[in-house]
């Protein structure tokens, strides 16, 4: 493991700027931490950190200085792999028929080379499974994984996770296993502020080469695992896995699905906001005359009606019953479907959810008042 | 391509501010497209020219206010063979719809000299209460965008890509900060219909609810929320009051906070 200062971090920047890489970072914008297209290190949010609580977000200032002291913004790197909008094919009318051509703007064309800085383990295990939705089996995103397979990842190591994670829940952090180029650990303590790096990539490994990062000490090593290992404690959240798809799918006529009808707002947030949700629709659109035309993918939500919308009315009519889609699909039917939660525990929902509706503490009333598996142990799925 | 007789427009006007008939005067990149397409048969506010009915495509702004334009609106319908409601006034009765949670001749009394001069119907009602209507356009005042959606999609025999889903879903598609969230200025956004653009929110301020009620709204769960955040009942009612007043889900939930 190599040690990176400050400068070193500079450093990364302007050889992934000279690579040709867009970075894309955590800043300051407005009231909150996004992730955007930044240059240098300075725009990073030192000393800048959130306070979550369900339907509440807040900038809090910390002590340390920290770059990476704050926890998850409002939206994933899922809008960078898989924009909201996008074009996938056009077509024209002439006189000697139609012809389709390839998009153009905000299409394919133009690829984007991005470098994902500060990407934290729950995010990076969504994106290990919208690569499985997209990028594997029988039908692949070619959009998608084109910009997939060009990305750089700087993964940061959570020390300081928040009320809304619950990340160790689902298995997916504070720690990084995989996945990334580089993972950073940011240590800081009186008078030093730096990051253990481990790559994880022979990409990794050759930009640690090119900064001639020093190796780090034991103690350095030491002091970042023992950050690690404190930071599952600091986690506001947790969700009891044992069963759960099983639970969930012998309770889908629990009353607290009635309940959830009464305050659910099917809003959509929720589904916008998280790392995982794969979801679009398809809208044709057409100039006046009718001589050109173009087709574009738009994220869709199951708390639309035209979501499940068949021939003659839709399927998911009340908000219950899309209520119940959203979180069965996340936390049973993505594991039929996938084999792994569709759930990474990053607590954005909860955040987001403008009445605060947190799917932890449905997953509990569900278990707590149902007659099967209400007794939990700590185990496999 | 062969040569199809221009569809017939009429632009009419009932109880309203004139914003949106002016949303297709706004449309000035596109203007000599859609003269192109169509043909202008009448719209005063635009040209003093009139073709005579019936009409392919009729656009209505405005709600009825007047027993006259009560029996007006059944004239335009019939001299229609696809009619859209454009704007809040036409699909919920407007800001001058604020009428119907009070006595209107007190109004009356208050500001007109002479009173009995006034024939004024007790209601500002939406144009689908009382003809069949094609399609309803939201919005205070209506989105350019939106309107050459729905007239290309006419022309072209589609359906108009117009969703009926919550603001929030723009909001979060432009890739805004919830200021909902982040610093809680009351936003409607999560009751409300799209079409804006997650407009207000873009300028850091709370959707006010031009749209209307968004598809199966849920206005009380949000006055829950904001009421265990310490919102006065007052303010809910001033905020489910404005231009969508009397849309039925708002109505209703301003006056379960009334007394
Ligand atoms: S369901 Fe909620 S907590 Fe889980 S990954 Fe999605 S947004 Fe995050
Ligand atoms: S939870 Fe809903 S929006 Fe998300 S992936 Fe599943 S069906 Fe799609
Ligand atoms: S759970 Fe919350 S964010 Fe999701 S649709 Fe319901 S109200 Fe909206
Ligand atoms: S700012 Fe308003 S419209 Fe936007 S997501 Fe928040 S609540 Fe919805």
């Amino acid at each position: 493991m190599e040690r990176l200062e400050i400068h070193d971090l500079s450093a990364l920047f302007s050889v992934l700027k000279q690579d040709g890489y867009q970075i894309i970072g955590p800043t300051v914008r407005e009231s909150a931490i996004v992730c955007e297209r930044i240059q240098s290190v300075d725009e990073l949010p030192a000393g800048v950190t959130d306070i979550q609580r369900p339907a509440s977000y807040r900038l809090a200032e910390r002590h340390d200085n920290a770059l990476f002291g704050h926890r998850l913004g409002p939206q994933s790197w899922k809008r960078y792999l898989y924009p909201p909008r996008l074009q996938l094919f056009q077509a024209a009318r002439t006189e000697k028929g139609i012809t389709i051509s390839p998009p153009t703007n905000g299409g394919a064309g133009d690829l984007p080379k991005y470098a994902f800085v500060g990407v934290r383990p729950c995010e990076l295990s969504a994106i290990g499974i919208q690569d499985m939705v997209f990028a594997r089996g029988t039908y692949v995103d070619p959009h998608y994984s084109a910009v997939r397979a060009r990305i750089i990842v700087i993964a940061v190591n959570c020390t300081d996770p928040g009320e809304t994670c619950f990340c160790a829940s689902m298995k997916t952090g504070p720690q990084t296993e995989s996945g990334y180029d580089l993972a950073l650990t940011e240590v800081i303590s009186a008078g030093s502020h730096l990051f253990v790096a481990q790559s994880g990539s022979d990409v990794g490994k050759e930009l640690l080469a090119r900064l001639k990062a020093a190796p780090a000490s034991a103690e350095e090593i030491q002091r970042a695992e023992d950050l690690l290992d404190r930071a599952s404690e600091k986690m506001g959240r947790s969700v009891d896995t044992y069963r759960l798809p099983e639970l969930l799918h012998a309770n889908i006529d629990h009353p607290q699905w009635d309940e959830l009808d009464e305050r659910c707002l099917s809003c959509g947030n929720c589904t916008q906001v998280c790392p995982t949700c794969f979801c679009s629709t398809v809208e044709d659109v057409t100039n006046l005359d009718g001589t050109e035309a173009g087709r574009w993918r738009k994220w869709d939500s199951c708390f639309t009606l035209e979501f499940s919308y068949i021939h003659g009315g839709c399927v998911r009519a009340t908000t219950k019953s899309r209520y119940r889609q959203w979180m069965t699909h996340k936390l049973a039917s993505w594991v039929d479907q996938f084999g792994t939660f569709g759930c990474v525990g990053c607590g954005r929902c909860i955040t987001w959810c403008p009445v605060g509706i947190d799917i932890t503490e449905e997953a509990r009333a569900i278990r707590a008042q149902s007659t099967l598996l209400s007794t939990s142990s700590k185990g496999e799925m | 391509m062969a040569q199809k007789r221009k569809p017939k427009v009429a632009v009419w006007k009932f109880a309203s501010c004139d914003g949106c008939q002016l949303s297709l005067l706004d449309c000035e990149d596109e203007l000599l497209a859609i003269v192109e397409a169509i043909q202008i048969a009448y719209f005063p506010e635009a040209t003093r020219a009139v073709v005579r009915g019936p009409y392919d495509l009729s656009l209505v702004e405005g709600s009825i206010t007047t027993p006259h334009d009560a029996e007006r609106i059944h004239q335009v319908r019939r001299s229609s063979k696809f009619l859209v409601t454009i704007g809040a006034c036409a699909t919920a009765g407007g800001i001058q719809a604020l009428r119907n949670f009070k006595n209107v001749h007190e109004f009356v009394a208050g500001v007109y000299a002479t009173p009995s001069y006034i024939e004024t119907l007790a209601k500002s009602t939406a144009i689908a209460d009382h003809i069949f209507v094609d399609f309803q356009l939201r919005g205070c005042p209506i989105n350019k965008h939106q309107l050459l959606e729905v007239i290309s999609a006419y022309l072209n025999g589609r359906k108009p890509n117009i969703p009926t889903y919550s603001v929030c879903m723009e909001c979060k598609q432009k890739g805004l900060v919830c200021g909902l969230v982040t610093h809680g200025p009351p936003c409607l956004g999560p009751v409300t219909q799209a079409g804006c653009g997650a407009l207000c929110p873009s300028y850091h301020r709370g959707c006010f609810g031009c749209f209307g009620p968004k598809e199966t709204p849920n206005p009380s769960s949000l006055s829950e929320w904001w009421l265990k955040n310490g919102m006065k009942r007052d303010d809910l009612v001033r905020l489910y009051r404005s231009f969508n007043a009397y849309a039925d889900p708002f109505r209703k939930e301003s006056e379960a906070h009334e007394k």
